[in-house]
């Protein structure tokens, strides 16, 4: 093959182009093209075939950032459309919740919850749950039900389950302010340690893109784990400290605690509002836990990304 | 301008597809646990039993500027590969190269999404097509003026007629401004009005030096606009050339016996005891049987039969029907050699000349009939769409439609004089606008 010197090559078809493939390039690398409306900057793109293995492929990712925010903005808009009370169910949701956990656990079986005052305990537990498991949940429906999409244009697929988190994002931000609210009420001295708070939200959102990810990818192919989903997520819920503490847990089951990644991010959460000590070994554990399986996800995703049109 | 680039380079392409079994496509998670853990995610190589390659060995090189016409029948693979240029999905092997961003319209108005507005949709289609916001935002408006939606940009498109909702499909994909445009049936939506507006579309952006790959099963407008076509079958490229001859090889090859009909000489043949059909065909002016005729030139449907019993004056009749059920004519041999003499036995083979510019582009069958006259008329044989045949329109600017694109009604379309006088001229000089009689526009 001819050396292509047209004033439409880019930078990377002068290097790639005589050079026989070359795999660092990834399957379908898109030259990320800000201009490409230009005809002088046309983008080059190999595809190459199954064998050639998994590319991850960030630069494609950067190239459509803008589409993440419309799947989001989307996903946000289509929610409260023609609901009556709109936003109001963001709210209510955890409320709801909060209020009959405090009825059952506080008021019938008496359980105490330290610092925090019991039903202030359950909201900022379940706001933070109800982010996850919703997060996770709807990515995992997100590749079946935009199958339109997928089977019929091009954009990278890890988009529409990262939309789902983060329009779960948006939602947790509105049930925010009932959480603000109730520290008010109950009068919960404001610390330092509050400017925590996001954080602990950025390593949620971080672990349930990771799973939510993983779950999605894998749920394509196999299509029974879309049933699973709910049981294990409840079994979640109830391994987590999010409607009791974990100074109730006995020490022989102390350990599902430590190994849960939740658990360092909903007491860690909780210590910033109250201004306690954070548990750094169980937040360590969670940060690490994050980033691995951000990690899988993002490999598992890949690899089976390209087939999801074939197998949807 | 420079020799065209080549912008899409195809080596060696296949896709394998897994086919049968209990759930074909994916798998359960029971079924595939213990394979999850032995191996994780491997996947099917192809060549085994249950692998169909809907795309083999497929190597086709795109010049920039160029208009290719892809056709074949439905499974020949041509999804296939617009799924793999486009994107969508990867080959099992082989590669492809592509110089360009790559639209497709493939099914237009996929991700809208019915409770949006229509400029909410635009928004996030153009996004899902790959524009920038800033991109759309500047072609916001001619987008919607071009989808002729103005007043209902911030309506739900759930409310939107089915015309309205192609029409703001079709113009979003179309202000994408890819370098390769895929267009797969796009114009089989919309009035004609609407048509008109998306072929023009389409030769504006070919003005521009763009590529378009168009897949259709509309013949006519395949040879029309495309000088290349490529015909695919069974998932290879069996053909690639010159349109009219590839739409004329595909068109003999898809209606084996509709240019020519043969019976043999037994009894199993239309007809009685006086006459029988023997072989019926359709061919151009060189006598060569074709299922696609140059609408510019004359086409003969010859009725070969046997008269099996003398003492009968017979005549051939052939009635042609267009896509539509219309009848275009019925036509019966009047010529003077048989017209009232009882004909001896034999085999005789009759023909109706049909001139040139004459039929309308489209496919046309022919009802072949023998009858007898005299003393009462008898129809002795007949076999209903015994032949089919498509008539093709081209853009040299010598048949009826001149220069002219779009759809054109009518059963027949006769190349007519038209002549234009100037009435009055105000001015200097002036002949200008007057003159420029296009029969096209005499509607």
């Amino acid at each position: 093959m001819s050396v292509k010197t047209s004033d439409g090559s880019s930078r990377e078809d002068v290097s790639a182009a005589p050079a026989p493939p070359a795999p660092a390039h990834g399957a379908a690398a898109a030259t990320p093209g800000g201009t490409r409306a230009h005809a002088h900057s046309v983008p080059r793109v190999v595809i190459e075939s199954e064998e050639t293995g998994v590319h991850l492929n960030l630069g494609d990712l950067w190239a459509y950032r803008e589409l993440l925010y419309f799947l989001t903005w989307r996903d946000v808009k289509v929610r409260y459309k023609q609901t009556l009370m709109g936003a109001a169910w963001v709210v209510i949701q955890p409320l709801m919740l909060m209020l009959i956990v405090t009825l059952v656990f506080n008021r019938f079986a008496r359980l105490g919850a330290g610092a925090l005052p019991y039903p202030l305990f359950a909201y900022s537990g379940l706001l933070l749950w109800t982010f996850f498991s919703t997060a996770v949940s709807s990515s995992t429906h997100s590749l079946t039900s935009n199958s339109n999409l997928i089977t019929k244009v091009y954009f990278p697929r890890l988009f529409v389950p990262a939309a789902a988190v983060a329009a779960g994002l948006v939602d947790l931000s509105i049930a925010s302010v009932i959480l603000a609210a109730l520290m008010i009420y109950y009068g919960v001295a404001l610390t330092i340690s509050l400017a925590l708070a996001p954080l602990f939200v950025a390593l949620l959102t971080l672990f349930a893109l990771g799973v939510g990810t993983l779950v999605s990818a894998l749920t394509v192919k196999y299509r029974d784990l879309r049933h699973a989903l709910p049981f294990l997520l409840q079994f979640w819920m109830f391994a987590s400290p999010v409607i009791y503490p974990t100074t109730i847990v006995p020490g022989r089951w102390r350990w599902l605690l430590v190994v849960n990644p939740l658990t360092g991010v909903i007491e860690g959460f909780r210590a910033s509002l109250t201004g306690e000590a954070v548990d750094r070994r169980a937040v360590a554990v969670s940060a690490i836990t994050a980033v691995i399986v951000c990690a899988l996800a993002l490999y598992v995703f890949r690899r089976t990304e390209d087939t999801f049109a074939d197998v949807i | 301008m420079k020799m065209a680039e080549t912008v899409v380079k195809i080596e060696g392409v296949g896709k394998a597809y897994r086919i049968g079994g209990l759930h074909p496509g994916y798998a359960t998670f029971r079924e595939s646990l213990g394979g999850l853990i032995a191996a994780p995610f491997r996947r099917g190589k192809g060549g085994g039993r249950n692998t169909l390659w809907a795309l083999d060995k497929v190597d086709l090189e795109i010049r920039e500027g160029e208009l290719l016409g892809i056709i074949g029948h439905n499974g020949a693979g041509k999804s296939t590969l617009l799924k793999i240029l486009s994107r969508v999905t990867r080959p099992t092997r082989g590669r492809v190269e592509i110089h360009g961003r790559v639209g497709s319209l493939l099914e237009v108005g996929t991700g809208f999404h019915p409770d949006l507005t229509g400029r909410e949709n635009v928004f996030l289609n153009g996004a899902i097509l790959g524009m920038k916001r800033a991109e759309i935002r500047r072609k916001f408006d001619e987008i919607v003026g071009f989808a002729e939606i103005e007043k209902f940009v911030e309506t739900p498109v759930k409310f939107y007629s089915s015309g309205m909702y192609v029409r703001l499909a079709f113009s979003v994909a179309a202000h994408l401004e890819p370098e390769i445009l895929i267009m797969d049936e796009v114009l089989a939506v919309g009035d004609a009005a609407f048509q008109q507006k998306c072929l023009d579309k389409m030769r504006d952006i070919r003005q521009q030096g763009r590529t378009i790959l168009f897949v259709s099963h509309n013949m006519p407008a395949v040879t029309r606009l495309c000088r290349r076509v490529v015909l695919m079958e069974a998932g290879r490229v069996v053909a690639d050339g010159e349109s009219q001859e590839i739409v004329n090889r595909y068109l003999s090859s898809t209606w084996k016996t509709s240019a020519l009909r043969e019976w043999g000489d037994g009894e199993g043949a239309p007809g009685d005891a006086v006459v029988r059909l023997r072989r019926v065909r359709v061919c151009d002016e060189r006598g060569e049987t074709s299922a696609a005729v140059d609408i510019r030139r004359p086409v003969r449907i010859e009725v070969t039969y046997d008269v099996l019993e003398e003492g009968h004056v017979v005549a051939p009749l052939v009635e042609l029907h267009n896509e539509e059920g219309t009848e275009v004519f019925s036509s019966h041999d009047t010529g003077a050699e048989w017209r009232r003499r009882a004909r001896p036995r034999g085999r005789y083979t009759s023909a109706v000349h049909v001139p040139g510019n004459f039929l309308a582009e489209g496919s046309l069958v022919a009802h072949v009939s023998i009858v007898s006259h005299f003393p009462a008329t008898i129809l002795r044989a007949r076999e209903s769409s015994a032949l089919a045949f498509q008539v093709i329109d081209r853009q040299g600017g010598d048949s009826a439609r001149g220069d002219y694109t779009g759809p054109m009604p009518g059963v027949v379309r006769p190349l007519l004089d038209w002549t234009t006088v100037v009435e009055h001229a105000p001015g200097a000089g002036g002949t200008t606008d007057g003159t420029r009689g296009r029969s096209a526009d005499g509607r």
